[in-house]
């Protein structure tokens, strides 16, 4: 009895999205296109990117405000690396970046910043909310600093493959997003890494007791979560063959949204990267389905926060059930 | 006068108080004395309105009351002081004494003035010469106590109850609260001091009321009555358990503390452990037992490193003398720790059986050194359920699912899975009910019996006297016996938990 229970919540968001599917799909014409389904995916590629960082760290009762600033600074510095390279006119040095370079450079940067994040939070006991909200605002005037403010432009094709490209019919960026869901459902469900992080979410001190080392595992939550959103900057540059001094404002928050109505618990240790990866698919799928029915762009922010407000009110009361 | 008439209180199964009678008079210091656990804290909690469920009847001043909450109480005059003070640290002494009871004026606002002038006069009375407007975070221990006091006489209390009112203070701050006393006595309120200083109850109480397994075992004046008598009225019970006696002597040493510091986390010159030296040999079940606040807790979480910044001394682990600065130091050391409290410290509620019990060792369970292997997690976890005879719907359960005794197993086994040499324990059996308590105690020897020295911390004399080897006794943070289990009593060990004596080397 109680084993049922269990099962009908995990599959909680994937039933919604089901259903999501079935009324869009009776409502228009367009919605079941192999076309509309691969444009979806394409569209939220990034978004799981950012999201599957954002769950790492909800699950340890952390939060992540700054990789939509992350994601803009990294993706400028990438496009800046590979297409004018690094000079310092002091020493005459100049330093070129080959495609993959430049891509490494970017999300070792993403990495760099997320490292940071850590660092104020396990160092100095900053709250997670505060530390990343500052670094949502350092990591936005860099982004500034970096571009003069001016969109870094025409990259070349290759460079451009990775944002519109596709591999087997498939979207790069959704090759790109699949590789990073198996990564991060591996390290969480199968490595003593996802145990900590779950351990941790779920009570600290028992976790440090335990002979946990609570700063280290958050040190390297922040950083590939950082370097998540710096892939995420990556293919954003891409598709748009440019990278954009304001790419990524308020992408935190669908990062969030996804990871919530995935049913990952806020307070921590309780949720899944496959959750937040349909929560994102839905909040994909129901912008793709409003836009289709037309509704206007006002009213599709309304429905986006009535959905996750009823996703998250849902779960709660499966939770007063138990 | 208040009056307690066949009191008693359960929670859940268990019996807190019987049938507890006792009288405080007005004009007096009325001693409640007992151990911990004797129900002490349980019965200051049905006077003061914070229990509002109970057997019996409360008289106050001959007159039936029956309080619905806190509010009540103190409407009827009683105020309580709780160990821990109830004071908001960030706002002044006067928003504080008139939390909750504001003067207004007669436009709706805060009557700063009238309340502060109200203030000025209380502290005057307790000696306090401070500015009304202080805040109470930047007042010492001594001094927000006697805000709470303070309050008290705001709501004009005929009763106030003091809970160990001098565990935290300094000697000359207790001096001026005993003249306080004295003041409120003359008064003819009704004084009720909870203390396990003896020394101080003789100096300050008139009264005194044992208490015993939640029950009443003596009461009359302190002048006719000896230290010696109080400590025998509080312990004389009948032994449950059968004593170990075994002598481990021979053994070679396993664990060897010395010079073990801790200084206070806040209070920079204060020492919470001072100068902790012991021995634990294998094989050996060592019985640490002191009152609430001797450290017992502190010692434990010291040795297992968990105060790297504040701690000092010298742990010496099979000759080897080890710097532990993390737990994870001291599991690599072979030591172990079972937490006072294991729904806060001891497990993670919502995770499975499983899970729990592989958190200490998911290193051995890698395959590759990376993936863990399921197979190999649960033959452990299948392996100590078996073992430990927890009682679980299957490994993959909540642990909060389980049972109090189940939940400390689970606790134990992923220490067990460790395989250390050195195992504290704190409180091991506390909310555990009486089967379990047997089975961890038949665990605890056969763990000892294959070489694993022991640190046992509790506050049950008769466990301390049914398993352990050696006992050692702590008060306010020394070490004040190290008593070999022949000659262990309870009143001898009480006694050197009660006592400020020499401390031993």
């Amino acid at each position: 009895m109680s084993q049922n229970k269990i099962d009908i919540k995990k599959f909680q968001s994937l039933i919604a999205l089901l259903l999501l599917c079935i009324v869009l799909g009776l409502m228009t014409d367009k919605f079941f296109t192999a076309e509309n389904g691969l444009n979806v995916l394409r569209q939220v590629a990034v978004n799981i990117c950012i999201a599957t960082g954002m769950t790492l760290i909800v699950l340890t009762a952390g939060i992540d405000l700054s990789v939509g600033s992350v994601l803009a600074l990294c993706g400028a510095v990438t496009a800046g690396l590979f297409k004018n390279g690094l000079e310092f006119p002091s020493s005459d040095l100049f330093v070129g970046f080959t495609m993959l370079g430049a891509i490494l450079a970017g999300l070792l940067l993403g990495a760099l910043i997320g490292w940071i994040n850590g660092f104020s939070i396990t160092k100095f006991n900053v709250p997670p909310f505060v530390a990343t909200l500052a670094m949502l605002t350092i990591a936005r005037g860099f982004t500034m600093l970096y571009t003069k403010g001016h969109p870094i432009s025409n990259l070349g094709k290759d460079f451009a493959n990775i944002g519109s490209g596709t591999f087997i019919e498939i979207p790069v960026p959704v090759w790109l997003a699949i590789v990073v869901v198996i990564i991060a459902v591996v390290v969480t469900q199968k490595t003593r890494l996802g145990r900590y992080i779950y351990a941790i979410g779920g009570n600290e001190q028992a976790a440090k007791l335990s002979g946990i080392n609570i700063k280290k595992v958050k040190l390297i939550v922040y950083s590939l979560a950082g370097s998540l959103a710096a892939l995420g900057g990556i293919i954003v540059t891409a598709r748009l063959d440019s990278a954009q001094p304001n790419a990524g404002i308020s992408y935190e928050l669908d990062a969030i949204a996804a990871v919530v109505i995935g049913g990952t618990s806020l307070s921590g240790g309780k949720g899944s990267v496959r959750g937040t990866v349909l929560g994102a698919i839905i909040i994909g799928v129901l912008n793709n389905g409003l836009v289709l029915l037309n509704v206007s762009p006002f009213w599709q922010q309304v429905v986006k926060g009535a959905v996750i407000l009823l996703a998250v009110i849902i779960d709660k009361l499966g939770e007063k059930k138990e | 006068m208040l009056e307690a008439k066949h009191i008693s209180k359960q929670f859940g199964g268990v019996k807190a108080l019987t049938d507890v009678n006792l009288k405080l008079y007005p004009g007096k210091v009325n001693a409640i004395i007992g151990e911990n656990g004797a129900g002490k804290s349980t019965l200051m909690k049905i006077f003061s309105g914070v229990h509002t469920e109970y057997g019996g009847e409360i008289l106050l001043n001959e007159k039936n009351v029956c309080f619905a909450g806190t509010k009540d109480a103190e409407a009827a005059g009683i105020a309580i002081i709780h160990q821990e003070l109830n004071l908001v640290p960030y706002l002044t002494i006067t928003e504080n004494i008139f939390l909750g009871s504001e003067l207004v004026n007669h436009w709706g606002l805060l009557d700063k003035k009238q309340m502060q002038d109200k203030t000025r006069q209380l502290l005057k009375k307790l000696n306090l010469g401070i500015h009304p407007d202080t805040k109470i975070a930047s007042l010492k221990v001594g001094q927000q106590q006697l805000v709470e006091i303070a309050k008290a006489l705001h709501i004009q209390a005929d009763v106030i109850i003091m809970d160990e009112p001098t565990s935290a203070i300094s000697d000359k701050e207790a001096d001026n609260l005993f003249s306080i006393i004295a003041q409120l006595k003359a008064e003819g309120k009704t004084i009720a001091y909870i203390s396990h200083k003896l020394k101080e109850l003789f100096a300050v109480a008139d009264k005194y009321v044992i208490l015993r397994d939640g029950q009443t075992v003596d009461a009359g004046d302190m002048k006719s009555v000896s230290q010696d008598e109080l400590i025998h009225k509080m312990t004389g019970r009948q032994l449950g358990f059968e004593k170990s006696g075994r002598t481990i002597n021979e053994a070679p040493v396993l664990l060897s503390v010395k010079n073990l510091c801790l200084r206070h986390w806040l209070l920079r010159f204060t020492n919470v452990l001072n100068n902790i030296s012991f021995d634990l040999h294998k094989g050996e079940i060592l019985g640490v037992y002191g009152l609430m606040g001797a450290g017992r807790t502190e010692m434990l979480e010291t040795i297992f490193g968990l105060h790297p910044k504040n701690g000092s001394g010298t742990i010496i682990v099979n000759d080897q003398d080890i710097k532990i600065k993390s737990p994870a130091g001291a599991i690599v050391a072979g030591i172990a720790l079972v937490p006072e409290d294991r729904k806060l410290h001891g497990l993670i509620l919502n995770q499975t059986v499983k899970s729990n019990i592989s958190i200490t060792v998911l290193k051995q369970l890698e395959r590759w050194r990376f993936l863990l292997s399921s197979g190999k997690e649960k033959e452990l976890s299948k392996n100590y359920i078996n073992q430990l005879g927890i009682k679980t719907a299957s490994d993959m359960a909540a642990a909060k699912s389980l049972s109090g005794g189940n939940q400390q197993k689970i606790v134990l086994a992923k220490w067990m899975a460790t395989h250390p040499q050195v195992l504290l324990l704190d409180e091991p059996t506390r909310g555990v009910d009486i089967n379990a308590k047997a089975e961890i105690y038949k665990l605890m020897k056969s763990m000892a019996a294959r070489g694993i020295g022991i640190v046992m911390v509790s506050s049950e004399l008769p466990e301390i006297l049914a398993v352990s080897d050696r006992v050692l006794v702590m008060c306010e943070g020394k070490l004040t016996a190290n008593i070999a289990i022949e000659e262990a009593t309870e009143a001898g060990i009480l006694k050197y938990a009660l006592h400020k004596t020499e401390t031993i080397a």
